[in-house]
């Protein structure tokens, strides 16, 4: 019976296909702004991930996030280098600045300064050039957004001239780092030079970037250098977190992809109800005669559940393939770069397309149990 | 319209000795619906038998009671009140899936709609009961084309119902109606939408491969060009049996 209940679906080519739309175009709804929702409120953590090597990450008591800061007195730097368990710590600058491009337009950028010594805090990759290259004098490396935003018509940014705070800035090399939750432009330079590129204030020390020496647990230091400084000393992933967190608390983004997804769900339910009840209400003397003939409930029941199942395999396979589509054809761009599919995103659209089947069907499934095998002779 | 079938394989004949004679017998059959605040009692203890062997009519005006009768004597609709036994067996003792079981083992119907699905080939169409049985779909459809050739439409066995005539349709549904050997054949007004001329072929064709010698076959009808044709005639008026007989009553 199952065969049959496949070939009544399939045979109904335009009501088929309409239950494919709905169940791929909820799925691919659901999990393409699942996906960018989570990859978006993940680039409030983008600071922290394009320094790798810091373990633990020292503030003023005050800032919260790599992008909410408050500059610390330069000593904080020995303070911190003096705690048990700090293996080694080095000064880490980011500050907001105003840049003159060449053609004479203003563009707000991030200056990050690593440390002048080891280049700690710079990205782990660059797209172009050597990171040694930063010991030249005047040197920045800017990130691909910023190729993007300031060299739209296709220029090469390698050797281009930007003035900063009145000091000369050139370009040298194109950093690879995931751009921040605004996309504005970072420019990565030596500690020194940042300081000259920031506009002068008396506490320009933002962060202290620690590794913990063998045997410590990051916890344990971290804990240490709060207690012994004052100062706030973060491990890693907290900071991450803490930037996540900064987001959806202070934007009006969760909800925003919330509704969507919501709609991606009732649009689901509408387009595959009535659908669903269009076919089942097109074939119910055929499922009424089957019941006369001698097919029992049970049996009926499983070829609804055959045709459901079937449109929700094929569906939602169609609507993840279409997310990873766009995904990967959209990879290209800055604004998406680094965007993922975290394998919790298909699950969810998973779950929600059994509910949308689940519903649809139950309803559909309904009015055919409900059906009299008499009614084939009226 | 399709010329005279082929004899039919006596099917039947495999089947256990039915009981020579009473195919089903219903007693007291009374069957109210209920419209709004009001019940509507449209059979009043209705008495019948129908016998193997014979082609038996089930007439009467459109709201006489007779499709109600039908689908009770089938086991298809529950009576108000009544007994009904078809071959010994009283149907509505049996619990809801004995029920369904007994109605594939033992009828085969003909809808007046024909009902056939659609998206499947006349073939296949012939084959549902068997499939519903449980038999494999080559096996069963192999089994359907045997009869679909004895009904003189083998050739359009891989057709689709929508591509063949409304006489080529009735022939799948006679073929599904028979293919798992019932012992009981149901058909509803089966001339309907036919001419004169191809009614009486249809019934011709009927009475050669539904009625045999274990197998009973009731015709619901209002057809009067057809009476003629029948073994045995019950009128039903006002959910009442008015005639059982050989022939139409003269004042009919």
């Amino acid at each position: 019976m199952l065969w049959i209940a496949i070939r009544m679906l399939t045979g109904d080519k335009q009501k088929f296909y309409g239950l494919l739309f709905g169940i791929a175009f909820s799925t691919l709804l659901i999990t393409q702004q699942l996906t960018i929702f989570v990859n978006l409120i993940e680039r409030g953590a983008s600071g922290v991930y394009s320094a790798p090597e810091a373990e633990i990450w020292v503030m003023d008591p005050v800032s919260r996030t790599t992008e909410v800061n408050y500059a610390m007195p330069s000593t904080a730097l020995d303070e911190v280098r003096s705690v048990e368990g700090v293996e080694w710590a080095v000064p880490h600058l980011r500050a907001v600045a105003s840049v003159r491009t060449s053609d004479g337009d203003l563009e707000g950028v991030t200056i990050v300064g690593v440390d002048d010594a080891t280049l700690i805090g710079l990205p782990e990759r660059l797209v172009e050039g050597e990171k040694s290259i930063l010991s030249q004098p005047d040197t920045v490396l800017i990130d691909d957004v910023g190729v993007t935003n300031m060299f739209e018509n296709g220029e090469d940014p390698i050797g281009q001239r930007l003035e900063l705070n009145d000091q000369r800035a050139v370009i040298r090399g194109v950093a690879d780092s995931i751009p921040s939750f605004t996309a504005q432009v970072t420019l990565y330079t030596k500690y020194s030079q940042a300081l000259n590129y920031v506009p002068g204030t008396r506490n320009r020390l933002t962060f202290v970037l620690a590794g913990v020496s063998e045997g410590e647990t990051i916890q344990a230091v971290a804990d240490r250098i709060s207690a012994q400084t004052g100062l706030k000393a973060m491990p890693r992933e907290q900071l991450a977190r803490s930037g996540v967190d900064y987001i959806i608390e202070n934007t009006g983004i969760p909800l925003n992809f919330g509704i969507t997804v919501a709609l991606g769900f009732i649009v689901g339910v509408a387009i595959v109800g009535l659908t669903f009840s269009l076919f089942i209400r097109d074939n119910i003397k055929q499922f009424g005669a089957l019941k006369a003939i001698g097919v029992t409930n049970f049996k009926i029941a499983r070829m609804v559940v055959a045709q459901a199942s079937l449109v929700g395999t094929v569906g939602y396979a169609l609507g993840v393939v279409a997310t990873v589509l766009f995904i990967w054809g959209f990879s290209g761009n800055p604004t998406f770069k680094g965007f993922y599919i975290p394998w919790q995103i298909p699950f969810v659209s998973l779950v929600a397309v059994i509910v949308i089947l689940t519903l649809t069907g139950w309803v559909s499934l309904r009015s055919v149990m409900r059906t009299e095998p008499a009614s084939v002779f009226r | 319209m399709q010329t005279m079938a082929k004899p039919i394989p006596q099917q039947a004949a495999s089947m256990p000795a039915a009981s020579a004679q009473t195919a089903i017998s219903a007693r007291g059959i009374i069957r109210d619906f209920q419209t709004g605040q009001s019940t509507l009692r449209v059979l009043h203890g209705v008495d019948a038998e129908i016998r193997s062997g014979e082609m038996t009519y089930v007439v009467g005006e459109s709201g006489s009671g007779k499709t109600t009768l039908i689908s009770i004597m089938c086991g298809i609709l529950w009576p108000t009140e009544g007994e009904v036994r078809v071959f010994g067996t009283d149907i509505y003792a049996l619990s809801d899936t004995e029920l369904v079981n007994f109605r594939l083992a033992n009828i085969g119907f003909i809808f007046q709609q024909y009902n056939l699905i659609p998206s499947i080939d006349a073939a296949a169409n012939a084959a549902v009961p068997l499939i519903a049985k449980g038999m494999a779909i080559e096996p069963a459809r192999r089994k359907a084309m045997e009869l679909l050739d004895a009904l003189n439409i083998g050739d359009q066995a891989n057709k689709l119902p929508n591509q063949l005539s409304g006489g080529q349709q009735q022939r799948v549904a006679i073929a599904r109606a028979l293919v798992h050997e019932p012992r009981l054949v149901v058909c509803d007004e089966p001339t309907a939408a036919l001419d004169a001329r191809s009614g009486r072929r249809v019934m011709d064709l009927l009475r050669d491969v539904a009625v045999a010698e274990d197998r009973a076959c009731i015709i619901v009808t209002h057809d009067n060009r057809i009476f003629d044709l029948a073994d045995r005639i019950l009128v039903l008026e006002d959910g009442r049996v008015t005639h059982d007989g050989s022939e139409m009553p003269e004042d009919h």
